[in-house]
């Protein structure tokens, strides 16, 4: 028998560790709750953070900005037509004199409105029609995936166009319009999460688990399956909000005095040839920047709150 | 597979169908007749105006003549322009729109795909940095923004391209490329991740494991895998762009579908506007059919499903 | 040591070993253990030399170390199987053979793999393709995912031949044609025009066997290539591995976790814990007299191998952290037989035969007083 044995152990090394029942388990993290654990992740996503701050950013000043304001944006000012920016007004005025600042912020409440109550009500019609779709299950699952699928199969743009021709542009018909066409995708999600939690439900019954399932329910899987649902609404919001533009930029937006980025755009439309860039600038900045600010945060809340999918 | 066709045909039908039917109820769920705002002081005019329109029938009549109209495919004369009908505005536009259309969907599924490989398979580089960046941004601006900003830069202060008009190769570049920008950028994304997930399958492990070429691994191996989820959201990219010619055609005053049919909208042209919906839902839920077909032909375990109908 | 240190230490050995199961010798017959008939691996032919190899993964929580000094030899037409408790590094080991780490996050830090006087640790990528495929196959583990699922096998099994060596469409449909035949897939002249999913696990299994046959490799590495099929199918496929290499004398690497799989192929066992080898020896050699408490305690968690729960317990603890691994031996956590000297200091290799080494501080003769063995 040959034997090399590394130099350095020293005889009185030979003898047997006191074992402590610890030693073998390794290193216990604290445990984090999901959502603790999520927040973290998406704290250190920076780029979604910085989308986060801009849009606390912009609601804030959605709120206080128009009643700060000292321009009267109601009544045509025809001394102060199409001026560039200045220290009086920030980011100039438009045709009618109007302070294109002071009318950005009633652009944002607009955007902000449109995108966050087509958000919320898709989710609410999403939650009962996917709820009861995947909880009924059989026949009536299968009936009701059916009706999806051919509303999956609508222009959603189209209808939405339809019906703001049939009732009129309003903020409230807009909102009704896309959440019409707009709720099918959450019910969907909706659906694929209450059969996830049914199939472990039944799953831990079968193995009699008994009385632990509601809490584990609680506990683990609720948090999961909202996970993909609140990914789905925070990209709800730029797409409503893309859309109200688009549809104010075709002329079936809210009507002046009211201001709606879209509007603005529209509007500023045939002065791009005149050198009134402002007038076209600060819209189109702001529609992209919150687009951008949801686009982002909902990437990273994506990645956050699915660790798995994280690349 | 000729189940599955058939199937997926009927579906098609009834979709059709069903728009056919909402567009109709919704547009005679309007209040009054369209001649109201003409002001057309003389009832015998109005009258006889309303036995041209047929819109002095009963409503279920109505439907029917409707219905033929569809079916034959003749959606009569206009009301503003009486000498004209629905037919030859849609003749005269729809060669332009498609064009439009089909130029832009070839450069941003090419763009997207190939933008989207690169980034998959330089995960985490730079290649896939800047692909992503620009994919963010290209969602987040809205295409009659980025039109303008194009039209503002290229066309106005570099004089490089002409800012409007659809009529040689050149002034293709801006309208294809302000309608082209963000399906480009929802393709590299969904590619990319796409790719990224069939890179860690087995079967990739197994064609790298045989030795074969980088080239013949990406392209015989990975891209159709990778592509499959592409080709279930080109329904949804179709209809988004075929959306966005409506603004780009009116911002670059291009004489296609798109012009007439915002033209109509805010004229109340009512049979320009339902012919056009009919017609787009119609072209769009056919390209969903033959997108389900190609579909089938790429994943060929579809056959094997044909029982459930879907994939 | 005095007297009354020597007593402590004698009782806490006592305590301990009742902890530590039984040895295998009682529940191994040699009729369980098994003999091949139907060839010899030949001893004085070495296939492949696997020489200190280490490879870590960067990753968002730090490198992990997932070999750390790997070494063992191949000879040809030998079975060799690697087991081990999941993720001490049995398919990084495969993996890095076959040019199959991803560089990165993947590095080969330091080691060399020696395959017909090329160490395939310096081999560019292009020429690591010509290795790949012709002299080195791999199987792996899900058949239900190693096929691509959008080309039909015909072309799956072809492309590797027609990608190496010059051959016409339809020579190397003929020769896919005979692989079929001797992996057992009836019908094969329809069969290559079939998708992966118009065929059952056990046959997709025998098509992935036939792939990585098709260039006549000298190595196959299976990973794993029995875990994902029920039993009767497992044992048609071992059956065919016993066959394949009496036919073409192919040198096996057989990761498993499965005893009763390297009982019936195994020519040699390499036993891995976290990302080294512990033990390697002749299959009898591990099995009859395994000197490695890591290896005992494998082998005594199988009570008997003719039972259906073949495949191996756990043994209490888990193994550590490869982010920070130990500085001394990695299972002294877990041993019974741990001394101070375990914590310290890696143990050396010990040559116990010919065949058998293991790297254990048992070994050494100072450690015979501690346990009165
Ligand atoms: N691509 C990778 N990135 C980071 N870590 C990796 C990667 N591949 C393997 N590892 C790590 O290397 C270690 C060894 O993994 P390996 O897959 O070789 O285990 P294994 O012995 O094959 O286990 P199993 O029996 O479960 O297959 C693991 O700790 C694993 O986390
Ligand atoms: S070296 Fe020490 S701790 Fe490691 S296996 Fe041997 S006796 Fe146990
Ligand atoms: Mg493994």
């Amino acid at each position: 028998m040959v034997s090399h044995q590394p130099p350095q152990a020293q005889d009185d090394w030979f003898k047997p560790v006191a074992k402590d029942a610890e030693k073998a388990e390794s290193v216990v993290r604290p445990s984090l709750s999901y959502w603790q654990d999520a927040w973290r992740r998406l704290r250190q996503n920076k780029l979604a953070m910085s989308g986060l701050f801009f849009l606390v950013l912009l609601a804030l000043f959605a709120i206080f900005a128009p009643m700060l304001s000292p321009h009267d944006i109601t009544t045509t000012q025809y001394a102060k037509q199409n001026m560039p920016p200045s220290s009086e007004h920030w980011f100039g005025t438009d045709d009618k004199g109007w302070d294109v600042f002071t009318r950005t912020w009633y652009g944002a409440r607009v955007s902000l409105f449109v995108g966050v109550a087509a958000a919320l009500i898709d989710f609410f019609i999403g939650i009962i029609y996917g709820g009861i779709s995947g909880y009924k299950g059989g026949r009536t699952d299968s009936v009701m995936m059916r009706i999806i699928e051919v509303l999956y199969g609508l222009p959603h743009l189209l209808v939405v166009i339809l019906l703001m021709v049939i009732m009129g542009s309003s903020l409230t018909t807009i909102i009704v319009a896309l959440t019409i066409t707009g709720w099918v995708g959450m019910a969907r999600i909706v659906r694929g999460q209450v059969l996830q939690i049914k199939n472990y439900e039944f799953v831990t019954a079968s193995k009699s688990f008994g009385a632990r399932t509601p809490r584990i329910i609680r506990r683990n899987l609720l948090p999961n399956t909202m996970g993909p649902i609140i990914v789905q609404m925070t990209l709800t919001v730029p797409s409503a909000i893309f859309a109200e533009a688009f549809l104010s930029f075709l002329g079936l937006g809210i009507s002046a005095p009211f201001a709606s980025w879209g509007v603005m755009a529209n509007d500023a439309l045939p002065v791009i040839l005149s050198g009134h860039w402002w007038r076209l600038f600060f819209p189109a900045f702001f529609i992209s920047m919150t687009m951008f600010a949801f686009n982002v945060l909902g990437d990273g809340m994506q990645d956050a709150l699915d660790p798995k999918l994280r690349r | 597979m000729a189940i599955y066709i058939v199937k997926r045909f009927f579906m098609m039908i009834a979709t059709i169908l069903i728009i056919a039917t909402l567009t109709f109820f919704l547009m005679h769920s309007i209040p009054g007749s369209p001649f109201d705002e003409e002001r057309t002081s003389n009832p015998t005019i109005q009258a006889n105006l309303e036995k041209y329109y047929k819109l002095d029938q009963p409503t279920h009549i109505q439907y029917l003549y409707y219905l033929k109209a569809i079916v034959t495919f003749d959606f009569g004369p206009s009301i503003k322009k009486p000498n004209e009908s629905v037919n030859t505005q849609l003749a005269r536009g729809f060669p332009i729109s498609a064009e439009l259309g089909i130029v832009s969907i070839l450069v941003a599924v090419l763009s997207g795909i190939t933008l989207g490989t690169f980034a998959a398979l330089r995960h985490n580089g730079i290649i896939d940095y800047g692909a992503m960046t620009f994919a963010v941004i290209g969602i987040s601006v809205p295409n009659f923004v980025l039109a303008t900003l194009l039209i503002q830069q290229f066309a106005v202060n570099l004089q490089w391209l002409p800012p409007a008009t659809w009529s040689s190769p050149k002034h293709m570049i801006l309208p294809t490329l302000a309608l082209a920008t963000g399906p480009t950028a929802i393709i590299a994304r969904l590619t990319r991740s796409s790719m990224l997930e069939v890179l860690t399958q087995d079967y990739m492990k197994m064609a790298r494991a045989k030795g074969l070429s980088p080239f013949r691994i990406v392209f015989r191996h990975a891209l159709r895998n990778a592509l499959m989820p592409i080709v279930t959201i080109m329904g949804t990219m179709l209809a988004g762009i075929l959306t966005g010619t409506f603004v780009i055609e009116r911002i670059f005053a291009i004489p296609g579908m798109g012009k007439y049919f915002v033209e109509s909208i805010n004229n109340r042209d009512y049979p320009v506007i339902m012919g056009s919906t009919v017609f787009y839902s119609a072209f769009l839920v056919f390209m969903l059919f033959l997108v389900d077909i190609v579909y089938g032909f790429l994943d060929p375990r579809i056959k094997l499903h044909r029982k459930e109908g879907d994939a | 040591m005095n007297e009354q240190q020597l007593a402590n230490a004698n009782a806490l050995v006592k305590e301990r070993q009742e902890e530590v199961p039984s040895l295998p010798k009682a529940v191994m017959t040699e009729k369980q253990v098994g003999q091949k008939h139907k060839r010899q691996p030949d001893y004085s032919e070495k296939v492949l030399a696997v020489e200190d190899l280490h490879v870590s993964f960067k990753t968002f929580g730090g490198e992990v170390q997932a070999l750390r000094g790997v070494s063992f030899d191949l000879y040809k037409g030998e079975t060799l199987a690697v087991v081990g408790e999941s993720g001490c590094g049995k398919s990084v080991t495969a993996n890095t053979i076959m040019g199959l780490i991803p560089q990165p996050p993947g590095r080969i830090k330091s080691g060399r793999i020696l395959f017909k006087n090329k160490d395939l640790t310096k081999l560019n990528k292009a020429a690591m393709r010509k290795v790949q495929g012709v002299d080195i196959s791999m199987i792996f583990q899900d058949p239900m995912t190693a096929l691509n699922p959008t080309l039909k096998i015909g072309e799956q099994l072809t492309e590797g031949l027609r990608t190496h060596q010059n051959v016409s469409k339809a020579e190397a449909r003929k020769k896919a044609v005979e692989l079929l035949e001797i992996v057992g897939i009836p019908n094969p002249e329809e069969r290559l025009k079939q998708y992966p999913h118009q065929f059952s696990g056990g046959m997709r299994q025998r098509i992935v066997i036939a792939i990585a046959l098709i260039c006549e490799p000298e190595l196959l590495i299976a990973d794993e290539p029995t875990t994902a099929l029920d039993v009767t199918i497992q044992a048609q496929i071992l059956e065919l591995f016993d066959e394949i290499q009496a036919r073409t004398g192919v040198s096996i690497i057989l990761i498993t976790h499965d005893l009763g799989v390297v009982a019936k192929i195994a020519d040699r066992i390499a036993v891995m814990y976290a990302g080294k080898v512990i033990e390697i020896g002749d299959k009898r050699e591990v099995f009859y007299s395994p000197q490695h408490p890591y290896t005992k305690g494998l082998l005594a968690s199988v009570p008997r191998l003719d039972l259906k729960e073949e495949e191996l317990q756990p043994i209490d603890g888990t193994p550590p952290d490869l982010f920070a691994p130990p500085i001394g031996c990695p299972f002294a956590a877990r041993c019974p037989f741990a001394m101070e000297v375990c914590e310290k200091v890696y143990p050396g290799t010990t040559e116990l035969s010919e065949t058998h080494k293991v790297d254990c501080w048992l070994q050494d003769e100072r450690a015979k007083h501690v346990f009165q063995m």
